[in-house]
């Protein structure tokens, strides 16, 4: 059974269709459009062409809008890029306590404990707790960054490349990589997906 | 405005739920709701209006409450209605009034792919002023409480930081208590970083920092 609030979206979109003011048509791609050509995967290959292309990495930590528009991807709520390097010293974490600003061209819309009270709350005040619920625990002599987006900068994090990957493609490297390393509440593992 | 969205240093809200797949929509309502957004345009009618500070002047209650594509919703109904483009008899029945004015859409499946791309830069280049700090500077965030829309949270006010870097010239994106925008104010936003133990106090790790984008007028010398 729909939700009240599926039924009331329905209900405004027959609306304004009927009005003219929206074609349902537009609706369908902007869906396809985020499910297909706007997401994590895009970032992904950023991370991956980093690891296997120190020139490349260094213009990414330089230039990070011009360095991703090399790979083809910018525009809307990417204007204006910064990637932190993760080390084995220093583990960036990306938040926007405000809202929910997040860099759509490389990692898409983004996912819903991102814009949760939970996460946007805490981030700030115990980051170090925020990451060992999320499976990362970082030893004291670790610097936590953490990166309160709240004007027109958006981050990537770079994480660290996992060990025992050295013999592997660009492209087995991007599928390792994942949305929430990218955030910085995860490491890339060599297996892919959540490290411990 | 010193708001329920402003809750960075919050405490009790609950766990993360941390288990979630990237797959941008789980639900076909989140879908069709994100997708209602971008084809009524740029966040609906009325643009001069800051999008965010309406999200902001929800009820707590109602804030904590909705789920994140229905405050969306809200909002963009809100604003149809308020431009008397959309009717509470309507809502309630589900079908435009027959005596409603038919429009065009402005957003088509032929034009959304660049309006999707479309770089949105609040960044200046054009406007050259001298700025008032510079990198690895002393500053304090400023003790102030607008009544309108900030990005200065307000965990940082009032403690001191060092500028990280200068991002150059942007427009300022305050408001007034009505949601509009203060024109004429474009000024330096600066990256600045705070050691944990000054926002937080001495339990935080000495070695942790918090950043962010803070425009000129939020800081003073420290």
């Amino acid at each position: 059974m729909p939700s009240d609030v599926a039924l009331r979206v329905k209900a405004l979109e027959s609306i304004l269709v009927e009005k003219g003011m929206v074609d349902p048509a537009t609706i369908d791609a902007v869906i396809e459009t985020y499910e297909s050509k706007i997401g994590p995967r895009n970032g992904a290959r950023v991370i991956a062409r980093a690891w296997v292309n120190p020139d490349y990495k260094k213009r990414l930590l330089a230039d990070a809008t011009a360095t991703i528009a090399e790979l083809g991807y910018g525009g809307s709520q990417g204007e204006h890029m910064v990637v932190v390097e993760n080390t084995p010293t220093v583990h960036n974490l990306v938040v926007c306590t405000l809202c929910s600003c997040y860099p759509w061209p490389v990692l898409g819309l983004p996912p819903t404990w991102y814009k949760s009270a939970p996460y946007r709350s805490r981030a700030v005040i115990d980051p170090r707790g925020v990451l060992r619920e999320f499976g990362v625990t970082l030893a004291d002599d670790v610097q936590v960054r953490v990166w309160d987006s709240t004007a027109e900068i958006r981050y990537l994090v770079l994480p660290e490349r996992p060990s025992g990957t050295e013999g592997m493609t660009e492209e087995a490297l991007a599928a390792l990589v994942t949305r929430d390393a990218m955030v910085g509440v995860a490491k890339v593992s060599r297996s892919g997906g959540a490290a411990a | 405005m010193n708001g329920i969205h402003d809750m960075g240093g919050m405490q009790g809200m609950g766990p993360i739920e941390v288990h979630e797949d990237e797959r941008p929509f789980h639900a076909e309502w989140e879908a069709r709701a994100w997708g209602l957004i971008r084809a009524t345009g740029p966040f609906g009618p009325t643009r001069r209006r800051n999008f965010r500070y309406e999200h902001e002047n929800l009820p707590p209650a109602q804030y904590l409450q909705m789920q994140y594509y229905e405050r969306f919703i809200k909002v963009l109904v809100d604003r149809l209605m308020a431009a008397k483009l959309l009717t509470q008899a309507e809502l309630d029945s589900g079908r435009a009034d027959p005596a409603s004015p038919r429009s065009t859409p402005s957003v088509t499946p032929a034009n959304i792919a660049e309006q999707l791309a479309r770089r949105r830069s609040l960044r200046r280049e054009d406007v050259k002023i001298q700025p008032q700090f510079k990198a690895g500077q002393r500053v304090r965030a400023r003790n102030i409480n607008p009544v309108g829309h900030t990005r200065l949270p307000r965990y940082m006010r009032g403690h001191r930081g060092t500028i990280v870097a200068d991002q150059g010239v942007f427009d300022f994106q305050d408001t007034d208590a009505e949601g509009y925008t203060l024109p004429d104010r474009p000024q330096h936003v600066y990256t600045v970083g705070f050691t944990a133990r000054e926002l937080w106090g001495e339990a935080a790790n000495a070695r942790d920092m918090v950043h962010a984008e803070l425009w000129e007028d939020y800081l003073e010398r420290a």
